[in-house]
């Protein structure tokens, strides 16, 4: 159940773009268009379902004080934590690899058109930040699970509605300024205070 | 056959001056026309998650500079060495270490600071300036370049933060660098704007400025 708790919080509450402002970069750059949108989006439900768990096990086995104590007594004192950010992207950019080898078989199109932003999710501070966000907050491994992919939804919801949102705006008069990125910070702004409607929810 | 020798004065062209006019505008540009938060859009995230209060702003800023420069820098000087196909895991590694110094360092001299920056400090990493500069300008250029790209980018980043985190805690706390500012001019019950604290106010702020600096560059999106 806590699990199931987690999912939706992460998903609506705790959402990767509007309350924690993750990921913003391709979030403004690829929600021009719904379709590319919905691929960049699933991708990134994909990556944070694969990687978080991977990184919790890391975590748990490897990097945290006295996790090498499997390997005997003797390694008990060892505290590998400094290592978390580079054995953290090394895992990610692998798998973003694995991705990007998975569309281009599957989907020609899609991976045409996602182009250089395919690559880019191993930058994208949403799959580092949810990893290390599931460190500071102590879940099970079902729990970290949960919460990298109720993540991806969350991310996935919020580009997708920006999309949806930005096509039809590219009928009205925005000011020279204010056209693009000017006008989608504002939009954010106001889809995020329609997310906290969310926040009063108990499960 | 001819025993002369032509002799040829070998003219050897003067070295660029270290300020240059080409080099000047590797600092300049990023912090106007070519802003790397308004212009390309590029160190949003943390544009908006930190900004709450100037303090922490500040510290992150010097981070970034510092990450950025020295990854411009290591890149610059190992380019010729980096097979195409592993460019990016290269980057990374080398950016994480540095990202990895800063952080420990703000862990022992700075805890308060690395408490409120949280994973932020972390997630300099895949801050898509130093990301981006890297593969834009590091991988093509000489390292002393490189450093004033950094540099420049990096005060490009950091002006720009701080300007959001300006408004941010003077209307959200009612401060200035914790100093009180409301209440040192009398005015006591100035009610701290919660609206500016919270994500709402982030992106409100930093859009206004974005149309702002556009208007005033003339820049417009396509």
């Amino acid at each position: 159940m806590e699990a199931f708790n987690i999912f939706i919080k992460s998903a609506f509450i705790d959402n990767m773009i509007f309350a924690y402002f993750l990921g913003m970069c391709s979030f403004l750059a690829v929600s021009k268009k719904v379709s590319t949108a919905f691929g960049l989006g699933g991708a990134v439900i994909f990556v944070l379902g694969i990687t978080v768990p991977i990184n919790w096990l890391l975590q748990e086995y490897v990097l945290k004080e006295g996790a090498l104590s499997w390997l005997g007594a003797s390694f008990e004192t060892i505290d590998l934590s400094f290592l978390t950010f580079i054995m953290f992207i090394a895992v990610i950019a692998s798998m973003v690899q694995l991705v990007e080898m998975i569309i281009e078989k599957v989907s020609p199109a899609l991976y045409g058109s996602l182009g250089i932003f395919l690559p880019l999710i191993a930058v994208n501070c949403a799959i580092l930040g949810a990893s290390l966000f599931m460190i500071q907050r102590d879940y099970t491994i079902i729990e970290a699970t949960s919460y990298g992919l109720g993540s991806g939804v969350g991310w996935f919801l919020a580009i997708v509605a920006l999309a949806a949102i930005r096509e039809k705006l590219k009928y009205s008069n925005v000011p020279g300024g204010l056209r693009g990125l000017g006008i989608t910070m504002l939009l954010t702004g106001l889809m995020g205070i329609a997310f906290k409607s969310f926040i009063g929810i108990a499960l | 056959m001819s025993t002369e020798t032509l002799e040829q004065t070998i003219v050897k062209e003067p070295a660029e001056p270290l300020l240059s006019k080409r080099r000047k505008k590797f600092i300049t540009d990023p912090l106007n026309e070519d802003n790397p938060v308004t212009v390309q859009v590029l160190g949003i995230c943390s544009a908006l998650a930190i900004t709450i209060k100037m303090e922490p702003t500040l510290v992150m800023s010097i981070a970034v500079v510092f990450v950025i420069v020295f990854a411009n820098l290591i890149i610059s000087l190992i380019r010729d060495l980096i097979p195409g196909r592993v460019r990016i895991i290269v980057q990374l590694a080398i950016v994480a270490t540095l990202v990895t110094l800063v952080s420990e360092v703000l862990k022992a001299y700075m805890f308060d600071m690395y408490k409120v920056l949280g994973a932020f400090v972390g997630l300099i990493i895949t801050n898509c300036i130093v990301m981006g500069r890297l593969e834009a300008f590091a991988m093509a250029n000489k390292p002393y370049d490189s450093i004033l790209d950094g540099l420049g980018s990096g005060f490009g980043y950091a002006w720009i933060i701080l300007t959001v985190a300006f408004f941010r805690e003077l209307f959200g706390s009612g401060s200035i660098f914790d100093f009180k500012v409301f209440e040192a001019i009398g005015w006591t019950s100035y009610q701290t704007n919660g609206l500016m604290v919270d994500s709402i106010g982030a992106f409100m702020v930093l859009g206004i400025l974005i149309w702002v600096q556009r208007t005033k560059t003339g820049y417009v999106e396509h």
